[in-house]
């Protein structure tokens, strides 16, 4: 049995060797640089209790004597701050470390929650088509036309209000993974109901009719794994954004609370101090923010080149 | 064309309907209208009786219709904050907002056009390569950033421009307050404005190039070429109004988005206009205000949207106007 398996396994890795993704992967300097960059950045945010010298959720781990010093090779340093403390006293490489897992988890989980609403409801409406497609399409235009900002900031200050900012801040990163999630699933939704339509007609999905499988069965083994390509571009824009829409939340003091703070709560906590000189506050987790988000954007964009255009490109 | 026009607008009105729905049902969740009204000091019996008076004990349904006719007369309402009708606040912070969304147009389209179409000429001119590079780290960079940093340069280190405010106004039009007229309100609209172009800009040189430069695989624009017609006339004529349809199409959500960015670049700038009163609006529980902003911006989203699909249709003939499917 063992042998099988590593035989199926070093099989798959011949398959992936050999295919046009690996070869293109393996010329694409930006492509193996972003990826690179999006590993050490995963690796520090989990490996981050470990790594982090100080733990910046405990606040009988800093002082408020320790605010705002200057990162190291600045005048006024201090040796057990390297990138400087922000204005509580909290160690900013600590901080950050804590802060970028944060804006990756929101990042991946949203978008999970968009995918499976979203390619849930595309296929259904891709299939079957008819008065339901035209109903869950109209839905998904009338949803777009909130920008999903807009909708978080309401739900949002809602929540707020009604269930108390202490619950809030206990249960902030559920809120916002599930506001995000939920108000970006027509993107999904479009994007598989258009492979779909296509998929339908070929005859791959007439021989499975004919020999009698549920339609079930017709879309999530069939036809599902032939819109794989668009979902994976689509998720690398759309795990960008949700970055940038828990980031800009959290500036806004609509997202993470500053006990807890994201890379964007800290970019907020920061700009109050900006004026006064203090640039690192601000400076260090923006920096960490535009590389994330950036790494992610060209690796979809060699991925969109990479993987057959034509199905997305509109 | 009658029939497109009735069906488009229908489908309009049936928007605007589930937006005054959901506008309204956060009003029942936000907050108490009685206690901003009389504020802790009545008595139960007393705050019983005027709930009963204003018809807050009415079912959803009732409260909802009352709601829609005095939403269609153009009453949403009074800002608990300002202790005025909350159309009326919207309105004095419009001009300012519009200023800005002009003025951000006023970047995207005198940039991303050009820019856009020489990159689809000349794909491997070191020009294009460095604007799709810029271009690829502008979507990355969050608003806020962009503004914060445009700030930190400009205002705090260079000194050169002020970092808030809309500086001086000029008054137009009766009561229509604008920056546009006077250099000191240009100067004060400079910085906003960038920021808020920075993120729509290279979207839209992005989607100018992509969607050009499969015009120019076309079979018409080759047959163009050999039928031995100018360059010029080739790339302008044939393959750029071509390209324009799909534009406009994406150019109406992205005025959408634009107007949702405004919260932020507005919040960092102090701007005076709608987002940054939403903002503060929402800090400070002013629910009649929250609602009316949403009716406001929806109402916006949908005309935009309706004038885009409208354009549309009538530009692409394509697109069947006669209401047949």
């Amino acid at each position: 049995m063992t042998s099988s398996t590593f035989e199926t396994r070093s099989d798959l890795w011949q398959r992936i060797k050999s295919s046009l993704v690996y070869h293109s992967f393996t010329h694409n300097r930006t492509a193996m640089a972003s990826a690179a960059v999006l590993l050490i950045f995963m690796l520090a945010a989990v490996t981050a209790p470990l790594i982090a010298p100080y733990d910046p959720w405990d606040q009988t781990q800093f002082d408020i004597m320790d605010s705002e010093i200057p990162p190291v090779g600045s005048e006024g340093a201090d040796d057990r701050f390297v990138l400087g403390t922000d204005a509580m006293g909290r160690d900013m490489l600590s901080t950050m470390l804590y802060g970028t897992g944060i804006s990756i988890a929101i990042g991946i989980f949203a978008t999970i929650l968009q995918c499976l609403i979203g390619v849930s409801i595309g296929l259904v409406a891709g299939y079957f088509g008819g008065r339901l497609d035209s109903f869950l399409m109209r839905f998904a235009d009338i949803q777009l036309s909130f920008t999903t900002l807009m909708v978080a900031i309401i739900i949002i200050a809602v929540f707020q209000a009604t269930a108390g900012l202490k619950f809030y801040n206990d249960f902030a990163i559920i809120v916002i993974v599930l506001v995000i999630g939920i108000a970006e699933w027509p993107q999904y939704a479009r994007t598989v109901r258009a492979c779909v339509l296509a998929e339908k007609k070929k005859e791959y999905v007439d021989a499975a009719r004919v020999i009698g499988l549920k339609p079930m069965t017709i879309v999530y083994r069939h036809i599902l794994p032939n819109t794989f390509s668009p979902l994976l571009v689509i998720s690398t824009v759309q795990a960008a954004n949700a970055i940038i829409t828990e980031a800009a939340l959290s500036f806004l003091g609509l997202g993470m609370p500053i006990t807890k703070p994201s890379l964007g709560s800290l970019i907020r906590n920061g700009f109050e101090f900006i004026f006064s000189g203090s640039w690192w506050i601000t400076a260090f987790p923006a920096l960490i923010l535009i590389v994330l988000i950036l790494a992610i954007n060209l690796l979809g964009d060699w991925l969109r080149d990479v993987l057959n255009p034509k199905l997305y490109d509109k | 064309m009658f029939a497109f026009l009735v069906r488009r607008l229908g489908q309009a009105v049936i928007v605007m309907l589930v937006i005054s729905i959901l506008s309204f049902s956060i009003q029942d969740e936000l907050g108490d209208p009685l206690r901003e009204l009389v504020g802790q000091s009545v008595s139960e019996a007393v705050r019983n009786e005027l709930r009963e008076e204003m018809g807050l004990n009415d079912p959803f349904l009732v409260q909802y219709w009352r709601f829609l006719r005095n939403a269609v007369q153009g009453d949403l309402g009074t800002s608990y904050f300002f202790k005025r009708p909350a159309l009326e606040v919207i309105m004095d912070k419009l001009p300012a907002t519009i200023d800005l969304v002009v003025a951000a147009t006023f970047w995207i389209l005198a940039f991303s056009i050009p820019v856009g179409v020489f990159a689809a000429i000349r794909p491997n001119h070191l020009f294009s390569k460095l604007a799709m590079g810029f271009s690829i780290v502008g979507i990355s960079v969050p608003v806020f950033l962009t503004a914060i940093f445009l700030i930190y340069l400009f205002a705090v280190e260079l000194g050169w421009l002020p970092s808030y405010g809309r500086g001086d106004t000029l008054i137009m039009f009766g009561d229509w307050e604008t920056s546009l007229m006077t250099i000191d309100g240009l100067t004060h609209l400079l910085l906003p404005s960038i920021s808020l172009a920075s993120v729509i800009l290279p979207l839209f040189v992005r989607i100018i190039r992509s969607e050009m430069m499969e015009v120019l695989e076309s079979e018409y624009v080759k047959f163009a070429w050999a039928k031995g017609l100018k360059k010029r006339r080739i790339w302008m004529l044939h393959a750029f109004k071509n390209t324009l349809l799909p534009v406009i199409t994406v150019g109406g959500v992205q005025l959408g988005i634009m107007v949702s960015y405004t919260i932020l670049t507005e919040t960092v700038f102090q701007w005076p206009g709608m987002g940054f009163m939403f903002l503060e609006a929402i800090n400070r529980v002013d629910t009649p205000l929250i609602v009316a902003y949403l009716i406001v911006v929806g109402l916006i989203f949908v005309i935009t949207n309706t004038v885009v699909d409208i354009i549309y249709g009538l530009v692409n003939p394509t697109v069947k106007l006669t209401g047949q499917q």
